[in-house]
């Protein structure tokens, strides 16, 4: 993890604690169509759809994301990440941004995987599968709920879109999210990867995540065995 | 050869080890083991959980399952917020119709391991202790499935008592597993009968992600998986690990009530 030094210290020093939601982007949930309500399913989702980045996936600005081999694309996932203050625990929707300490642009890498029954290990906790970059203050960021997130490969723009309108925006993400589980100083909870996010062979050299106001994380790609 | 617990007293937490008269911290005092209160035995890393890796309990949930012999491990993960040690104590939240414990062999990783394969796996094993995996089925969701809201509650996940060093445990797939509650035995199983074994999983995750020195893999759990309420008495043993206890307590006991959180006054 790279981090900024000014905010290496509490509330804003990471606790190496990370949650991604899924399925947090109505459009994601709509191109499921009619699958939601069949096995194995059989219900769309209620309450959020989390899932752990371990420690063993936590990486920073510059690292290189690797592939299993060089036909197997990984998807490059913005994400805004919530940085949490204090301990959260059964936090209303209303309160919710006094326990938010700053905000942190995270790349949520996976490999595609289009069968959410099983908690896909194996897709999403490989190592260095969660570089996390710039952090910014909370009250340097004016709505969190409207930040433009746009992601590059090899310098081109491939996804444009934005923090706003998802299932559950922040606040009440943090409200659903800490009414059956306390988060600490330090833990973060990411917003969510939206529909479309790009998956990149390791033929491409370089993405790079931004998210405006806050910063921009820019990885590597490789493929493991030629990482040795 | 030890056996090693973490425990708090008088205010301070304390390594601490077992003493024919309770444990002995390593300052010499002994204590009974009622009067410290019970830490898990290290501080895990990463949280790597089984379901489903006992043939008898996937029988047992077969009805409701979609579920093909060749599946690849069903393996999840758990915030340490979950985490809970020996004699605590468990909420079952009012709303919940059935909440069931999971006695589980937990091994703890004591080297890191990339790429390792089956026949040196438990080079990488510092040693194993005991789990309750507490399940809350009301909240089971087929998204992630088990989702969070089933397997990663605060203070559901009980380890304990004790950290036996590996070279204790001569065949760790030659463990009787039994959970008691209230003295009645409801679970009954081996270590023999994992469906992935200790090697057989370590292989499988250190091929995709590093485990490091604390990572702890809950290795899944028998059939006889039954609802426990309020005041029960859990006890999960594996012979030559350890009894671990919990007490299960419902919201009245656990105290809680709905406190708006602007109420506490600790929020700046």
């Amino acid at each position: 993890m790279t981090f900024d030094a000014d905010l290496d210290f509490a509330p804003w020093r990471l606790s190496g604690v990370v949650y991604g939601t899924l399925l947090n982007d109505p459009e994601a949930l709509a191109l499921l169509g009619q699958q939601v309500n069949q096995p194995p399913y059989k219900a769309p989702p209620q309450a959020p759809v989390l899932y752990l980045k371990p420690r063993n996936t936590l990486a920073g600005e510059g690292s290189i994301v690797l592939a299993p081999n060089p036909t197997t694309p990984v998807r490059i996932g913005a994400s805004l990440g919530i940085i949490i203050g204090t301990t959260a625990c059964r936090v209303p929707e209303a309160a919710a941004l006094e326990v938010v300490a700053g905000y942190a642009v995270v790349n949520d890498v996976c490999l595609p995987h289009d069968n959410f029954y099983r908690p896909s290990l194996r897709f999403n906790a490989r190592d260095g599968f969660c570089p996390i970059g710039p952090r910014r203050r909370a009250e340097d960021v004016s709505d969190p709920d409207a930040l433009p997130v746009r992601t590059y490969v090899d310098d081109v723009l491939v996804h444009d879109t934005s923090t706003a309108g998802l299932r559950r925006p922040l606040r009440r993400l943090i409200a659903d999210v800490t009414a059956f589980m306390t988060m600490h100083a330090g833990d973060l909870l990411l917003l969510g990867v939206r529909a479309g996010a790009p998956l990149v062979l390791p033929s491409a050299s370089r993405t790079r995540v931004e998210i405006a106001g806050i910063g921009a994380l820019s990885n590597r790609l490789g493929v493991e065995e030629c990482a040795a | 050869m030890t056996r090693l617990a973490r425990v708090a007293h008088a205010g301070a937490i304390h390594t601490a080890y077992p003493h024919a008269d309770g444990v002995q911290l390593a300052d010499g005092r002994v204590l009974a083991e009622t009067a410290v209160t019970w830490l898990p035995p290290f501080e895990p890393g990463t949280i790597i959980a089984l379901g489903l890796n006992y043939a008898d309990h996937v029988k047992e949930l077969a009805r409701e399952l979609t579920l093909s012999a060749k599946d690849e491990p069903l393996v999840f993960l758990k915030g340490p917020g979950t985490l809970l040690g020996h004699r605590g104590c468990t909420r079952r939240p009012a709303d919940v119709t059935f909440m069931h414990y999971e006695c589980e062999l937990a091994v703890v990783i004591g080297r890191p391991a990339r790429k390792v394969k089956a026949a040196r796996a438990l080079d990488h094993v510092a040693g194993y202790t005991v789990c309750n995996d507490y399940a809350f089925r009301d909240y089971l969701e087929n998204w992630y499935r088990p989702n969070l809201r089933v397997k990663n509650r605060d203070g559901a996940t009980a380890l304990g008592p004790w950290l036996v060093s590996a070279d204790e445990i001569v065949d760790p797939h030659a463990l009787e597993l039994a959970t008691y509650v209230n003295g009645q035995r409801l679970q009954q199983g081996n270590t023999s009968h994992m469906i992935n074994s200790i090697p057989a999983l370590i292989e499988y995750l250190s091929d995709f992600m590093t485990l490091l020195p604390g990572d702890v893999i809950l290795t899944g759990t028998p059939d006889g998986v039954v609802n426990v309420t309020s005041g029960d008495e859990v006890v999960c043993e594996i012979a030559g690990v350890g009894r671990l206890h919990n007490t299960v307590v419902d919201d009245d006991t656990f105290r809680l009530h709905e406190h708006r959180h602007s109420d506490k006054g600790a929020v700046a």
